[in-house]
């Protein structure tokens, strides 16, 4: 039974809500998380701020054993420690919680990789002036690396967005889940064609905007 | 010079930086580096300190320590009195503060505007915004880049970076200024203006200024006193006329023969000896010792023709210093006699004829560069 677009346009609406809800909850708290992990991977590096091999070498490992499982199945293996979390394994409230766990992973991956390119001189001259570590942190790495760490988180939000495609294997909502039970599942490719068209807007969209605040976080 | 030149450095009690016997060892077993070994100075208060050496010989390293950037694995480094190894990190930080640092590659925050950096260290030490502005106001003004305020290190020429890392480390009123190869990346012409800047900084100022380099030149137009290091150690250490006039270590005298050039190569020699077949004589020119003058008159009142053939005079701190090679033509016994006076007033080489040469002993020692 395919419905006409009268119904469709108001649950393909509300599944742009709850991507948007997904992604942005995902992004805050995963997102903020990943920038601690990150910048604690780096400073803790052989050779840096606080270098401290154990601490470096300990959450190395931890995010290398999580960041290779797939999605799907991490979804699936975090379900005892989502009931846990949320109260829930079913529903767009419970996918959130493996969603933003994964997004912090991945995060600290890119935070990292981006603030590799500081120049040490400059966290050697603050170090110099008698800045303490956490002040370095907060007003010479962050700052210095803010134009490529706009860039990663743009490409984070687009990973993010990717991910929340299958928030219906757990009853989530959104999207992905909308395209592929409207469309996919009733042979009604329009549905998935539209759906798809709002992606990649919506991804447009985000790259615009991170390219803008990128360029103008550069001072060049 | 003052008085205070004079002095044998430990009279002051309180002496701007000391170091006794300090070692720096990196890594540990076989991989471990002696980056410095065994170090003892003493920079007085109110001198341009020069550090020189070859690259590895440990200069960065000794700058490191005196900042507690480094902590030292032997011996004690003792700032204005205090004495800064094995205290804790927090303390460390303080004694930082008070040390300004000027790099090689500038190292500016490059997502602040330059009052933005010069005010950095401000921040660092908690003051309040309006002094911060006021200070970073009047130290762009004694750097000369009041109108750069609001601009980007990135829209900076190499010169008005390194006068922005000048004012950054001047801020917090230190009262010691590091310099690591602070014009090592810049043009001759910017090196001198960057060079007469911090001149200015130690006289109008009164702050202790080390520079770390590898170019003699720059001690000879800035330093009081200099050491020459070299694989860790400190070869040589003294006021830098003395070293420029009579260098005792083989290093000190490959760097003085890097930043004169008043004295004939053995190969420029060789082609001198052809040009003027004559005796030849290396005549030293020292401040008050002996002056182009002196020479002068006394080849009239001995009746001895001589040419300038080679040589030069410039200045080492304010003091004239050079040589100038001379041929001599005249009755033997006339040259003689004028050569045996001369010898009394300057230091004088002998260099033969073409067909009797003499090795000037000072290009054998290697004053080549
Ligand atoms: N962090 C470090 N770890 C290991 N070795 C080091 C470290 N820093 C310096 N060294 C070694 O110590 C020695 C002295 O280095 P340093 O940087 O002090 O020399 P330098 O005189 O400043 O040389 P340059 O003129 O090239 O700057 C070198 O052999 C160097 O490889
Ligand atoms: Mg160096």
């Amino acid at each position: 039974m395919n419905r006409d677009w009268s119904t469709l346009w108001p649950i393909l609406w509300e599944s742009f809500g709850q991507t948007l809800q997904m992604v942005t909850v995902a992004l805050l708290t995963g997102g903020l998380a990943g920038l601690a992990l990150g910048l604690a991977l780096y400073v803790t590096r052989p050779g840096n701020l606080l270098a401290n091999r154990w601490v470096f070498g300990t959450l190395n490992v931890l995010v290398n054993i999580v960041r290779p499982i797939p999605f799907i199945i991490f979804v699936t293996l975090l379900g005892p420690v989502t009931l846990q979390v949320v109260g829930t394994t079913l529903g767009t409230e419970a996918f959130i919680f493996p969603l933003s766990v994964m997004t912090a992973f991945g995060t600290s991956r890119i935070v990292e990789q981006n603030l590799v390119g500081i120049d040490p001189g400059v966290v050697e001259a603050a170090r110099a002036m008698g800045a303490s570590p956490w002040r370095i942190i907060t007003t010479v790495l962050v700052p210095e690396a803010l134009a490529p760490l706009i860039l990663g988180y743009t490409f984070l939000f687009i990973a993010v967005l990717d991910m929340s495609a299958i928030a219906g294997i757990i009853g989530g909502g959104g999207l992905g889940n909308f395209a592929i039970v409207y469309g996919y599942q009733r042979y009604n490719w329009a549905v998935v064609a539209v759906t798809v068209v709002v992606i990649i807007a919506i991804v447009q969209l985000a790259q615009l905007l991170g390219n803008r605040l990128a360029r103008r976080a550069l001072h060049r | 010079m003052t008085d205070d030149d004079a002095r044998p450095a430990g009279d002051d009690p309180h002496p701007a930086i000391e170091l006794r016997g300090v070692s720096k060892t990196f890594g540990e077993g076989a991989r471990a580096v002696r980056a410095v070994d065994d170090v003892s100075l003493t920079v007085r208060r109110g001198e341009i300190f020069g550090v020189i050496g070859y690259s590895g010989a440990g200069k960065s390293t000794l700058v490191r320590l005196i900042n507690a950037l480094e902590t030292a694995t032997g011996g004690d480094v003792v700032i204005d009195g205090q004495t800064v190894t094995g205290l804790p990190e927090r303390r460390l930080r303080d004694v930082r503060s008070r040390i300004g640092m000027v790099f090689q590659q500038f190292n500016l925050l490059s997502s602040r505007t330059v009052a933005g950096n010069v005010g950095y260290p401000l921040r660092v030490a908690r003051w309040k915004r309006a002094d911060r502005e006021r200070r970073v106001a009047e130290l762009l003004d004694f750097v000369g880049l009041a109108d750069k305020a609001k601009a980007y290190p990135g829209q900076l020429s190499g010169g008005q970076k390194q006068r922005v890392g000048i004012a950054r480390a001047l801020a917090a009123s230190p009262t010691i200024l590091l310099a690591d190869e602070a014009t090592s990346a810049l043009d001759p012409e910017t090196t001198r203006e960057v060079l007469a800047l911090l001149r200015r900084v130690n006289a109008e100022l009164g702050i202790t200024i080390v520079v770390i380099t590898h170019e003699m030149d720059v001690v000879r137009s800035t330093c009081h006193r200099v050491a020459v290091m070299e694989h860790g150690k400190v070869v040589e250490v003294g006021d830098v006329y003395d070293v420029f006039s009579a260098p005792r270590a083989d290093a000190s005298r490959r760097f003085v023969g890097t930043a004169l050039h008043d004295r004939p190569s053995p190969d420029a020699l060789a082609r001198l000896r052809e040009r003027h077949p004559g005796r030849l004589v290396t005549v030293g020119v020292r401040e008050g010792a002996s002056t182009g003058t002196e020479l002068f008159r006394l080849l009239r009142e001995h009746e001895v023709d001589g040419a300038v053939v080679f040589g030069g005079i410039s200045e080492v701190g304010d003091r004239p210093f050079g040589s100038l090679t001379v041929e001599l033509v005249g009755r033997a016994d006339r040259v003689a006699l004028f050569l045996a006076e001369l010898g009394r007033h300057a230091d004088v080489v002998d260099l033969g004829t073409a067909a009797h040469p003499l090795d000037d002993p000072r290009t054998l020692l290697g004053g080549r560069s």
